[in-house]
């Protein structure tokens, strides 16, 4: 069949192109901006063409925070997930119960980011906390303060408490999709609890998982308020996270333009990272999907 | 396999049922004979998926018993009644290929590799889906869905029974009537004892040996499509089989005779005095358009190929006849029913005539 072009209708796109432009494109050129230029103060900048992303791409100190965060996004993926199905599967199905169940869990992921981390701050404390205070009565050495290892666990299970629920949520909702006929059925087929997960559940989930550690992943790998309120990115630069550094370079000392190279590259990362896990993820439903 | 038996059954989704109104199923005793293909037919929310759930052990029945043999499965689990289940909806394992999908019953039973393998592919060219065995699942269609379902349900040899809940609903016309046709092939070949719901009265009259029909909650009668047909015993089943159903037509019994506001008209026998509403059931096969009988109107005609459906009404309550194609309408008609053919109703339940016929 014949259709009619018409390139006018791209006018159409207009009046988005425009907000979107006001909204994302030059607030970001403005970084792009700072990326290529250098300052002695006074306001006066001059070009520096690629030297701030040269120097970001090979600095150590990039390199240990974007490896601290791999680590850190990589756990508490680890985490989450599996216990946030978990969780979903054990959630009464219906009934007055499943609806307390769900406010309980949103509660977490409805309190402001530095207030959570104000909570685990105090939590941990050795001297008031209840946390910190118990286990050094049981006669644990726990210190997040002084001891790297104390300071990540602290910080991973914070995020666990803060997070699960969101992955615990989508997992619920995939699971309440499936028809009861499906079970039904597999009552009949006399398959085993491993099985209905297997075959049932976490085919059908998948959708809203791929999802879940999407964003788990991107927000992760932003992670600040928290981090920054508890530790701040100590001991020593132990839970310096990617933001975490670049919020120090930036706002701390003042380094505009290798800390815009430092954003744009940070940027790129998270960018690449979600597409690739977008598209093998796609990929293989798409492979399991018969032709 | 066994025989199926349902022992003073009733259900009722209710903690506290108070009255009939709060039973989905009514009290019901019935033997299910081992081997036989029976229908279960009834218009939609009569307890028709409700009994089935409860054979296949899906749900406990709230008062009574089930049987399979000599055994109480009331309290037993489905994994262990040993009973296959085709749903309305295609139930299929997405991400395994079909051939996984029709052995996942046989290797949840951890049967041999070989016996499987064989079962497969016999079930596989049964439904016609021995070039996709390899596919996953996911990406066909519903009706091929459908027949996996249809085959998962029928892999296993040594099942007591095959419960059908509506199977073809999501199936093309013309396959519809290829399926039936091989459900029915297999049930002369292995013996299954079969039941299907349905609620499409071809597909019951045609499937069936016994057709059992509900309404309201309760068995109103289980017989062969021709019981059905010529005798119902409830004017349910006079109204719910039969295209277009069973005439009723509020009359006084009085003895072989039948009462009604425009004249008399004569019974097949004689009828012993009845309490509560009475009416006579003629089925519109029956009714003969012609000179002689009770004044009838005609509202209209419908030609539906080898016969025509003619819509009217006597002293105003509607009365549907069939003639044959080449039959004419008199001017000024009246209508006559086949005296043997006649049933007669008290309470909605048919009466048994008196001895012989008159």
């Amino acid at each position: 069949m014949d259709k009619t072009q018409n390139n006018r209708a791209w006018f159409m796109v207009l009046p988005v192109l425009i907000v979107v432009a006001f909204s994302a494109v030059i607030p970001l050129m403005t970084v792009v901006n700072y990326s290529v230029q250098d300052t002695f103060g006074n306001n006066e900048f001059f070009w520096a063409g690629l030297d701030w992303f040269d120097d970001t791409i090979h600095s150590e100190r990039m390199h240990d925070s974007l490896f601290r965060q791999a680590i850190f996004s990589a756990i508490i993926l680890a985490i989450e997930v599996p216990l946030g199905i978990f969780i979903a599967l054990n959630m009464p199905k219906r009934g007055f119960w499943s609806s307390l169940c769900l406010v309980l869990m949103a509660l977490p992921l409805l309190i402001p980011f530095n207030v959570v981390g104000t909570i685990w701050q105090i939590f941990g404390r050795v001297d008031i906390g209840l946390l910190g205070h118990t286990l050094a009565a049981l006669g644990i050495d726990y210190n997040y303060t002084n001891d790297p290892l104390d300071a990540w666990i602290t910080v991973i299970v914070m995020d666990v408490w803060h997070w699960t629920s969101l992955v615990a949520l989508l997992a619920y909702a995939g699971l309440q999709s499936i028809p009861q006929a499906y079970y039904q059925a597999a009552k009949i087929d006399q398959a085993s609890r491993w099985s209905v997960f297997r075959y049932i559940e976490l085919p059908k989930m998948a959708g809203v998982l791929m999802i879940a550690i999407l964003l788990r992943f991107m927000d992760s790998f932003m992670i600040y308020t928290e981090p920054f309120v508890v530790t701040g990115g100590g001991p020593g630069n132990s839970t310096t996270f990617l933001s975490v550094d670049l919020a120090k370079m930036a706002t701390g000392q003042f380094d505009l333009g290798p800390a815009a190279a430092y954003s744009i590259l940070y940027y790129l990362v998270i960018l690449l990272v979600s597409w690739a896990f977008y598209t093998v993820m796609t990929n293989l439903d798409r492979a399991e999907g018969g032709k | 396999m066994a025989q199926i038996t349902l022992s003073k059954l009733a259900h009722s989704y209710l903690p506290q049922p108070k009255g009939p109104g709060d039973y989905a199923l009514k009290e019901m005793d019935h033997v299910w004979q081992d081997g036989g293909a029976y229908a279960l037919l009834g218009a939609s929310g009569c307890g028709k998926t409700t009994l089935l759930n409860i054979i296949s052990g899906l749900v406990r029945p709230s008062h009574g018993r089930v049987l399979f043999g000599d055994r109480d499965v009331t309290d037993a689990p489905t994994a262990e009644r040993n009973i296959a289940q085709v749903f309305q909806f295609p139930v299929v394992y997405d991400t395994m290929t079909v051939r996984d999908n029709l052995a996942f019953p046989l290797r949840n039973r951890g049967m041999e590799a070989g016996v499987i393998s064989q079962r497969v592919q016999s079930i596989a060219q049964m439904i016609g889906m021995t070039d996709v065995l390899d596919r996953k699942a996911r990406g066909l269609t519903a009706d091929a869905k459908q027949k996996i379902s249809l085959g998962r349900g029928m892999v296993r040899q040594d099942v007591n029974a095959i419960l059908f809940d509506e199977p073809l609903t999501v199936i093309d016309p013309q396959m519809k009537w290829e399926l039936r046709t091989q459900l029915k092939s297999l049930h002369r070949e292995f013996g299954h004892t079969m039941i299907y719901v349905t609620h499409d009265q071809t597909e019951a009259l045609t499937f069936a040996d016994k057709v059992v029909v509900m309404h309201e909650g309760r068995v109103v009668q289980m017989g062969t499509p021709e019981e059905l047909f010529e005798t119902p015993a409830h004017t349910f089943v006079g109204y719910f089989i039969g295209s277009p159903g069973m005439n009723l037509l509020d009359a006084q019994i009085d003895g072989s005779h039948a009462v009604l506001p425009d004249g008399t008209v004569p019974l097949g026998a004689a009828y012993p005095v009845l309490q509560g509403r009475t009416q006579i059931g003629i089925r519109p096969e029956f009714v003969t358009l012609g000179a002689e009988g009770l004044p009838y109107a005609v509202t209209r005609v419908e030609d539906v190929g080898r016969h025509r459906i003619v819509r009217g009404s006597i002293a105003g309550k509607p009365v549907n006849a069939i003639l044959d194609e080449g039959a004419t309408i008199p001017a000024d008609p009246k209508a006559s029913f086949q005296p043997n053919k006649i049933n007669v109703y008290a309470d909605d339940w048919r009466i048994a005539p008196q001895g012989g016929a008159v």
